[in-house]
């Protein structure tokens, strides 16, 4: 393999660079990134980023004396890859030839219909998201959460802690029961109200008001919820629009192997936008949490560095974490499919344990609220458990 | 030096960690080693004492940092610079740790907090 390029200048991405330059690939390599940034780290932005406790410069995912010998096109958007001439086009009509493709392009931020235009309303996905809320909530005044999800209610945290006026509207009738079930999604997401956060449930958005400047959120059950500043968190998608045509098969992101092999030969897939089997389920997921997207390219770039003549191994059970009014929440494994969750330490009063889900019997998940040391040996067992 | 702990009460592959400022902890490794570092992760505020020991490396326990015992160096990221580490003696079955007179690498977190504190 002469050319390796890998699409997508963010953590999965950089991951997959480094792990090309450990397992001795000397050849040329290319890294496309839409945005101008080198690799910055996202999970601050909703968190000290956001609070105003760290810098620019923090978010930094390289060492300063890292050096991977690579040409990085920041800036450059792919905009289709061409499988039979093996070349990635870029928006500015440049193309570049690549033997392998590492396909990291993430995920972005879903927005609201209508809400365009709108000053004071936002997502928060990049570094340029994340400086636009900054400043609005430099101003104080009431901030409107739309969506009881991680991010949601991380910025609604750390707004809480700014001294704003917060509200989280989520149209489920309990935040983070995907990801957490019923139960569990209840007990984190009573942070909120334990911090006078007022927290709508069951009720969808119906849309915004205001001129040129958002004044409130309207409800569909026919309130209005004033607002000076509104965050839209209502999840991501894939960005995969740019392989459409290619002959790749997508599917919720980039349908892929345990190992991130795709449909394609000599493409892998890694990061937010990857669908990838998932032996343990016997099902696709894609998972968008940060470990994953930093450990899983070692698997996928040992495959295409072998030409797909590898065994995929069997990936770790997806852990992530969020923190959240200063309590440190951590999960591994899958919630859905659980049939019962219990409190093995601590107490959920106290926003302090560990809570076990099994599936007939079968360990299937760890959720640790405020117990980083049981959490962390949880989730060793956890691994050897589970396989 | 500063005393730690017992050496009885610190069983192989468990942590001690000393509250002083910034807090310091020893490690006693499966193979009986001792050594000290600075218990604060490089990345964020985590207790590296409550993290995953494993030969001479400690895993963070909130996003998987791996540190070297020995040198403190960073084995895996995100941290991207070292902990400090310290000299452990023992003497009459106690553990005391001299420690270093580098400056330490705390988070940015940490760091901010501090300076805020000082101003
Ligand atoms: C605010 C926030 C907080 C988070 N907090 C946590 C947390 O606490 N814990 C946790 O586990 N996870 C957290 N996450 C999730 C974590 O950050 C993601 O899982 C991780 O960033 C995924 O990395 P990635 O490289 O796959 O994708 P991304 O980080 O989305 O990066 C993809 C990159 O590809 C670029 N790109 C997209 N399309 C193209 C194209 N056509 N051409 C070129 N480049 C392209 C994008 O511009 C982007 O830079 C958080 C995410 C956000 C946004
Ligand atoms: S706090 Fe240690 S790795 Fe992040």
């Amino acid at each position: 393999m002469r050319t390796v390029a890998v699409v997508g200048a963010s953590l999965a991405g950089l991951s997959a660079a480094r792990s090309l330059r450990q397992r001795g690939y000397d050849g040329r390599l290319v890294v496309i990134g839409e945005e101008s940034h080198r690799p910055y780290d996202r999970p601050p932005l909703s968190k000290e980023f956001l609070a105003g406790t760290i810098g620019e410069a923090d978010l930094a995912l390289e060492r300063d004396d890292e050096e991977l010998h690579a040409e990085w096109l920041l800036g450059a958007r792919a905009t289709g890859l061409d499988r039979t001439a093996r070349a990635i086009r870029l928006a500015d009509g440049r193309e570049v030839r690549a033997d392998g493709v590492v396909i990291a392009t993430g995920a972005a931020a879903r927005t609201l219909p209508g809400a365009e235009g709108l000053a004071g309303v936002h997502v928060l996905r990049t570094l340029d998201d994340a400086r636009a809320l900054r400043d609005d909530l430099a101003r104080g005044g009431r901030l409107v959460v739309i969506g009881g999800g991680f991010v949601g209610a991380e910025v609604a945290s750390t707004a809480y802690a700014l001294g704003l006026d917060v509200t989280v509207i989520e149209a489920a009738p309990t935040p983070l029961a995907g990801p957490l079930g019923e139960t569990m999604g209840a007990v984190v997401s009573a942070l909120h109200t334990d911090h006078g956060v007022r927290l709508l449930c069951g009720v969808g958005v119906k849309g915004l008001s205001g001129e040129r400047q958002v004044e409130a959120v309207l409800l569909e059950d026919g309130r209005s919820v004033p607002a000076d500043t509104v965050v839209v968190g209502v999840g991501a998608r894939p960005c995969v629009d740019w392989l459409e045509g290619s002959g790749i098969t997508l599917d919720n992101g980039v349908k892929c192997g345990a190992d991130g092999r795709t449909s394609l030969a000599g493409v892998v897939a890694v990061g937010d936008c990857a669908n990838w089997y998932d032996p343990h389920t016997g099902t696709h997921r894609r998972v968008e949490h940060w470990t994953g997207a930093l450990e899983r390219p070692a698997a996928a770039v040992a495959a295409l560095l072998a030409h797909g003549a590898t065994e995929p191994g069997v990936p770790r059970a997806p852990y992530f974490w969020s923190d959240q009014y200063g309590v440190k929440i951590q999960f591994v494994g899958q919630a859905a499919g659980a049939d019962s969750v219990t409190v093995e330490e601590g107490s959920t009063d106290d926003r302090s344990f560990l809570a076990v889900y099994r599936r007939a019997g079968r360990q299937v998940a760890v959720l640790g609220m405020n117990q980083p040391r049981l959490f962390t040996r949880a989730r060793k067992q956890f691994g050897t458990a589970a396989s | 030096m500063i005393p730690a702990c017992r050496l009885a009460d610190l069983p192989r592959g468990e942590a001690h960690r000393l509250d002083i400022e910034p807090p310091v902890s020893v490690f006693h490794t499966d193979d009986g080693e001792l050594f000290a570092i600075d218990d604060t992760c490089t990345h964020q505020d985590a207790s590296l004492a409550d993290g995953w020991l494993e030969g001479c490396e400690v895993e963070c326990p909130l996003h998987a940092s791996k540190f070297d015992l020995r040198t403190g160096a960073v084995d895996a990221p995100p941290a991207k610079l070292p902990v400090r580490t310290h000299e452990v003696v023992v003497e009459d079955g106690m553990v005391h740790v001299r420690l270093s007179a580098d400056a330490p690498n705390l988070p940015p977190c940490i760091s901010a907090r501090l300076a805020g504190g000082a101003a």
